[in-house]
């Protein structure tokens, strides 16, 4: 698109290439660890990066919430917010895991329905995901309230779902079948677990579709500007509830991969997983007021939580500790990103 | 590119160099990524008088005002005041050098009184460091009294109309015993009576010795108000003037760089058949029984005066707000229009009054502001967006538009308001509409977009487009339009024929 000169009169100076905004995200996660590097060699003595084994665990560990934040950024750039994401990975890890017990389990919470192929226990999660994003959407297109509002009554009622499906009981001896996807994988001598691989996926084929597609546009548009989008000849309402579905199916699928990896349900999956998501997709440089967002920045934004929760425990600091200064960097990470594109706007 | 005009405007002032000018600015540059927003311009405001600012969208004007009003900062360039070198840090610090901005977009807060926008940051407060509400009231009343404006005080800024509003804003700024008064496009929204008023005020400030400077495209304006004027064009400056010495012709010369053959370059075609019509359409409490006929090739124009219907009548026609009653047939068949998207799939296309709200998608670049409405109906396969052919047409329409940019990558904010307006055209011009549907297509335009845009809804018309165009300005009304339809507080009350219209007959028919 670079060379889309215009023929027009004197105040036109060549195009320039800016670059995009995610490198300077980039910059923040190679600053971050190059810090832990250095405390690293100071403090233990070992090096943080040159470990195959952390970078696995890393990518790992924030690979749920990545799906997830996935999901959270489309929703934010129509300058939306989804609260339920968590709960929602909490009740899909329920009922995938019911679905996919042993015969061995002599109190199964369906005793008809053991030792069965993982495909159901998969497309059941996936759709109880689904359904919570089409109820989310509905409830905002059609009633016009607040997403924030109709997406909080969807996380504590999910949440009180996941919890009353038994009675506040885990859901436990799974199939291997279904801890299958679990797994890590050797890839070229890397170990790379299938939730990490699924993730990258996801945002590969998301960022394809935010980029690419009438639907991507149409996202942008929304956030952008709704009256404009309108008159456009955009169904706004018909498009949010895709936008949410989507949201939905990716935490139902974030509810499988859970489960999966813990080879149980719990009712208590999931919890604050929404404000991670949230966070990275802001870290990321998605604007919470819509219309601007990218995957890519999502996915950086997921692995410098990662690399923040990774490198605190390999500095052996405290847990409360690393909440505490985890907030502080989120908050200072979103405030220097914003002082630097309001310069960038400005010159 | 420095005319001969800058030794002409020198005599007048005195030869003293900071006796005479009130605020020198000299050799300004300022760029923006990618555009040189002004170059080497220069502005010699003096005591006591009116200074208009005139330049195409985009020439540079609105860039230097801010500069003045220290929003921007110049990348080089003296800036002397009173005689004065001074650098401003902000718009507070000019407010506080006596330079005051009147904003085109208002910026006052609708849920406070008029005092206490007013004298906002600087009440008057009592011993206790209460606001002392009686003594605010007090000097607002004499203020307005000086100003010979007669609004109460203590009557909330959001019940006021946008003209009284206006006033509120320049007592505002004389209130800071401001010596330079920017004032950009201040009568854009008011009415005729409303723009007199405005006048005695701006005849009292400068017998005041205030200095202002004033923004418009309004040719009449400048020759009633202004005594100098001074032309940018391409971020560049060309003269400054005494508006005695000059013509229409010779303004509109300067700014354009080229002769403006004809204003309204309107084309005899064939009118075919008719393709839309409306029979009794009503929006309860806002018009009703609206009915007309529009055929192919030929402009309908509406007219009526501001807040008489007619921007909802196109609304609603275009499906924003679905009508309560009535019926319209499109190529002969009744249909039920109930969104904007099934207007589209039945051809129309609606360029909206209000460019910010309603039109653009200001944090995107050109090219997706072009494109995003003819993605419902193509350039679309299995979901994917076919960019490459979308991104060559799209250009294409926008260099047959002579839309100004480096880059159809540009966001679209950094274009002026004109440009801005072209790209929305391209917009819709790319969904090939059959019934284009106009909200005033040349609000705040400069005179050479202008011809633009009139020569190419005449050649749409001419390739069998029916077009219907709302617009305030009378001579556009009147040069483009085949048929004039007249609203008036929302109701049809008459048609005239190209023939037979005029100005007085349209007034008559709009006021009743």
């Amino acid at each position: 698109m670079s060379t889309n000169e215009i023929a027009g009169p004197a105040n036109v100076i060549g195009s320039k290439k800016r670059l995009p905004p995610e490198v300077s995200i980039l910059g923040v996660l190679i600053g971050i660890a190059i810090v832990f590097e250095i405390l690293g060699w100071i403090f233990v003595g070992d090096s943080f990066l040159a470990n195959k084994q952390r970078l696995s665990i890393i990518i790992l560990q924030v690979s749920v919430i990545g799906i997830i934040a996935v999901g959270v950024t489309q929703v934010i750039i129509t300058a939306g917010v989804d609260l339920s994401s968590g709960s929602v990975v909490g009740l899909a890890a329920m009922v995938a895991a019911s679905l996919a017990q042993t015969s061995a389990n002599p109190r199964a919470v369906y005793p008809a329905l053991t030792d069965m192929s993982p495909i159901w226990a998969i497309l059941a999660g996936l759709g109880v995901g689904l359904l919570a994003g089409i109820v989310n959407g509905s409830l905002i297109a059609r009633t016009k309230i607040p997403p924030f509002i109709a997406t909080l009554g969807m996380m504590v009622s999910a949440r009180g779902l996941a919890k009353w499906y038994t009675l506040g009981q885990p859901v436990a001896l799974l199939d291997d079948s279904f801890t299958w996807f679990g797994k890590s994988f050797n890839i070229f001598g890397f170990p790379l677990p299938l939730p990490v691989i699924v993730f990258l996926l996801v945002a590969v084929i998301f960022h394809i579709a935010l980029g690419y597609t009438r639907y991507g546009k149409f996202t942008y548009a929304i956030g952008a500007n709704p009256q404009a989008a309108r008159v456009s000849g955009i169904n706004i309402g018909g498009h949010l509830i895709k936008v949410y579905a989507i949201a939905g199916l990716l935490s139902g699928l974030a509810g499988v991969m859970t489960a999966a990896r813990a080879a149980s349900g719990q009712p208590g999956m999931g919890v604050a997983y929404e404000l991670d998501a949230i966070a990275a997709a802001v870290i990321g440089g998605t604007s919470l007021s819509g219309g601007v967002g990218r995957i890519t920045g999502t996915v950086i934004g997921t692995i410098i939580l990662g690399v923040l929760t990774s490198g605190f425990t390999f500095l052996k600091v405290g847990a409360y500790y690393q909440e505490i200064i985890k907030g502080i960097i989120i908050v200072a990470a979103v405030i220097i990103d914003q002082h630097r594109q309001n310069k960038r706007k400005k010159t | 590119m420095q005319g001969t005009g800058t030794m002409e405007a020198a005599p007048a002032g005195g030869a003293a160099v900071d006796g005479g000018y009130l605020l020198e600015v000299e050799s300004v540059r300022k760029e923006f990524p990618g555009v040189v927003a002004l170059d080497n311009v220069q502005l010699r405001l003096k005591r006591g008088s009116v200074h208009a600012l005139m330049g195409e969208n985009g020439a540079g004007k609105s860039t230097l005002m801010k500069i003045v009003a220290g929003i921007y900062t110049p990348d080089s360039g003296s800036f002397k005041l009173r005689g004065e070198d001074i650098k401003l840090r902000g718009p507070l610090d000019a407010l506080e050098h006596g330079i005051a901005m009147i904003h085109q977009e208002l910026n006052l807060m609708a849920p406070m009184t008029v005092a206490e926008n007013i004298w906002i940051r600087r009440e008057p407060t009592s011993r206790f460091g209460f606001i002392d509400h009686g003594e605010m009231r007090r000097k607002t009343a004499a203020l307005f009294k000086r100003l010979n404006i007669d609004i109460d005080p203590d009557i909330q800024v959001g019940t006021l109309s946008v003209a009284n509003r206006q006033m509120v804003e320049i007592a505002k700024a004389v209130s800071y015993e401001s010596d330079v008064l920017i004032m950009d496009e201040p009568t854009s929204a008011l009415t005729e009576r409303e723009v007199d008023h405005l006048f005695t005020i701006i005849r009292a400030l400068r017998e005041q010795g205030k200095g202002i400077i004033y923004i418009t495209h309004k040719m009449n304006e400048l020759f009633e108000i202004a005594d100098e004027f001074s032309v940018f064009r391409d971020g560049k400056y060309i003269a400054t003037k005494a508006s005695t010495e000059v013509t229409r012709d010779d303004i509109i010369r300067m700014m354009v760089g080229r002769e403006i053959t004809q204003m309204f370059p309107k084309e005899e075609v064939p009118i075919g058949d008719v393709v839309l019509s409306a029979k009794g359409l009503t929006l309860k409490g806002v018009f009703s029984d609206v009915s007309f006929d529009v055929r192919s090739g030929e402009i309908l124009g509406i007219a009526g005066l501001v807040g008489s219907g007619r921007s909802n009548i196109a609304e609603t026609i275009f499906g924003v707000t679905p009508s309560d009653a009535g019926t319209i047939e499109l190529f002969g068949k009744t249909v039920r229009i109930d969104s904007p998207a099934t207007a589209m799939k039945h051809g129309m296309a609606f360029l909206t009054e209000d460019r910010k709200e309603t039109g653009c998608f200001l944090l995107l670049d050109i090219q997706e502001n072009t494109q995003m409405a003819v993605l419902q109906a193509g350039y679309v396969k299995n979901g994917f967006v076919q960019q490459k052919q979308l991104g060559k047409d799209s250009v294409e329409i926008s260099q047959a538009l002579r839309v100004k940019t480096p880059d159809m990558a540009e966001p679209i904010i950094n274009l002026s308001g004109g440009n801005q307006q072209k790209v929305l055209i391209a917009r819709w011009l790319l969904t090939k509409p059959k019934i284009l549907i106009l909200d005033e297509p040349t609000r705040g335009i400069d005179v050479g977009a202008k011809a633009e845009i009139h020569r190419l809804i005449s050649k749409l018309a001419g390739q069998g487009v029916a077009v219907i165009m709302i617009s305030s300005e009378m001579p556009e009304v009147l040069g483009m339009s085949d048929r004039i339809m007249v609203v008036h507080e929302g109701r049809v009350t008459g048609f005239l024929d190209r023939s037979e219209a005029n100005q007085v007959k349209i007034m008559e028919l709009a006021s009743h």
